[in-house]
């Protein structure tokens, strides 16, 4: 609906509506006492509204680093990255990040740390109970509310930090390998649940995975980063139609071609990453 | 489901929370027979080997108790430490607390005042006592001073590791969601440090006794310090004893307290 204003936008990637996130020639060199390390180099990438883009890559080509920039957690040595069209220069509110690592809030319960973000927006005890009721329902932690971290499994933390970004409804969601350390069927419940989330709410999704099946069931588009220091090597547009069963979406005849770029793009970096 | 789970844990978890409770018994029944031999073996010394005049006798220390017990003598003296003690305990605390809080969010800061600090910290807090002293008279004011004082480093440099040793992924997770330096301050810095904090607190207690006591015992007329230092003017080692052991009591007491609130506080670990 909001896509109207922008019809007149040709943009060659941008058929889909206005452009969320903007990259352009963004680098990002890491000094260590001296010591140089190039992780991201010439990166160009639109992101458009309401898309849910994917970003493999070997392990140690800047995927993290890219949401990193893309939050404004971290700034690019050199190029920009726009959001909504203003160059990012801090903590944007309306980006949500779920990181790798668990940084959930030990002394708190499940409820209190998925409260977290409702208390900074100052909502009222009452909204805000009802909100982390509705959402711990969705990532299914009833009955855990009331336990500590400490208390839960790895696979359970990991939702109850995917319930804490979803709770205050931002327009843009950073995923940093959220299903990594998840059993295979677990995975692909939640898989199945984001994308249920995602095609009811026009959010701007960016998901890093080092899984293809994953990107591919998941996203409209894949990004191929290259090894160290990360390129972009291939955008993959997927041609799965949409809603797509996430059971069911890997035995369709395209997904496998889908599987053969996206692996003949990667394969190289991974066999020289295996080598050294 | 979970049932078989249950009944094939539930024998070995009482099997081993008796056999901890049978330990804890155990262990408190040879406390009470180490305290009971010490006394015998003080008892049977005293009039025998070492004159009474220098260690006195448990009996003769009990008497003493009794009669102060009665009296309200002990009491009252007693009171006035606690109260010297806890004021000192509290202005040092919420100052060590505010100081090392706020020195600790820049690391500019900290490096600039960290050598005074330390040096400050260095020197004996009893040496202080005479100063205060001159200052505040010998009411209670000097006592709580020097309490306060004792107190208040320690719970500064703790506090300080503590802000200092929180994860940054955290204050960053915080940030992300779009929480102000407030935010952050209020519900990752305070409760990260919250362990150091105690550690501090903890630690400081004892010391502010120490500071109370040995500023009573310098110039005043009231307090354990005081009934410590007359009793010993007067050559009544009983007293002397008395008054320790209605002191080590208090503080064991406290500490006690200062557990089990410690227990409630971090429930989440």
């Amino acid at each position: 609906m909001h896509a109207l204003k922008h019809v007149h936008d040709s943009r060659p990637q941008s058929d889909e509506g206005p452009v969320a996130i903007g990259l352009e020639r963004v680098c990002k060199i890491f000094d260590a006492q001296g010591i140089k390390a190039n992780v991201l180099d010439d990166v160009n990438l639109e992101v458009r509204q309401g898309e849910f883009l994917a970003i493999v890559g070997p392990s140690g080509s800047g995927k993290s680093t890219l949401l990193n920039m893309i939050a404004g957690i971290d700034p690019p040595t050199a190029g920009v990255i726009r959001y909504d069209g203003r160059p990012v220069s801090g903590v944007s509110p309306q980006t949500g990040y779920l990181t790798q690592h668990d940084s959930l809030l030990a002394w708190r319960t499940v409820a209190d740390n998925i409260a977290v973000p409702l208390e900074i927006r100052h909502m009222p005890r009452a909204a805000r109970d009802t909100q982390i009721q509705a959402i711990v329902q969705m990532v299914g932690l009833t009955g855990f509310e009331g336990h500590y971290p400490r208390q839960l499994s790895g696979g359970m933390r990991k939702r109850v930090m995917l319930a804490r970004t979803l709770v205050y409804n931002p327009e843009t969601i950073l995923m940093d390998e959220p299903f990594g350390p998840l059993d295979a069927q677990l995975k692909t419940v939640l898989q199945g649940e984001l994308l249920r989330l995602w095609s009811n709410s026009n959010k701007t999704i960016v998901f890093v995975t080092h899984d293809i099946v994953e990107a591919i069931t998941l996203a409209d588009r894949v990004v191929v980063l290259s090894s160290r220091p990360g390129r972009i090597k291939l955008v993959e547009e997927i041609a799965l139609k949409r809603p797509r069963d996430v059971h069911a979406v890997r035995f369709m005849p395209a997904f496998e071609d889908h599987y053969k770029h996206l692996w003949d793009a990667i394969e190289v970096d991974v066999h020289r990453e295996a080598q050294r | 489901m979970s049932a078989p789970d249950i009944a094939g844990d539930a024998p070995d978890t009482t099997r081993q929370e008796k056999g901890a409770r049978a330990d804890a018994a155990l262990i408190w029944l040879y406390r009470l027979l180490l305290l009971l031999g010490v006394l015998a073996i003080w008892e049977a010394a005293a009039d025998r080997l070492i004159d009474p005049f220098w260690t006195s006798s448990p009996s003769a220390i009990a008497a003493t108790l009794a009669k102060w017990l009665t009296s309200g003598l002990l009491v009252q003296h007693l009171f006035v430490t606690f109260k010297e003690t806890l004021l000192g305990f509290f202005i040092g605390a919420v100052l060590g607390i505010a100081g090392g809080t706020l020195i600790g969010q820049s690391e500019i800061v900290r490096r600039t005042v960290d050598p005074f600090v330390t040096a400050l910290y260095g020197v004996p807090k009893i040496a202080l006592a005479p100063l205060f002293i001159m200052w505040f008279g010998i009411g209670m004011m000097p006592k709580v001073v020097l309490a306060g004082v004792s107190v208040f480093f320690l719970v500064f440099f703790n506090t300080l590791s503590g802000v200092r040793e929180v994860d940054g992924k955290l204050v960053e997770a915080l940030r992300i969601m779009g929480a102000s330096r407030w935010d952050i301050q209020r519900k990752v810095m305070f409760p990260a440090s919250l362990p150091w904090i105690f550690l501090g607190l903890k630690l400081g207690l004892p010391y502010g006794f120490v500071g109370a006591v040995a500023a009573e015992m310098m110039a005043s007329n009231q307090g354990i310090g005081f009934l410590t230092q007359s009793s010993a003017g007067q050559f009544d080692t009983a007293g002397v004893f008395s008054a320790l052991l209605a002191l080590m009591a208090v503080t064991s007491g406290l500490n006690e307290a200062l557990g089990h609130l410690e227990r409630w506080i971090f429930r989440w670990r």
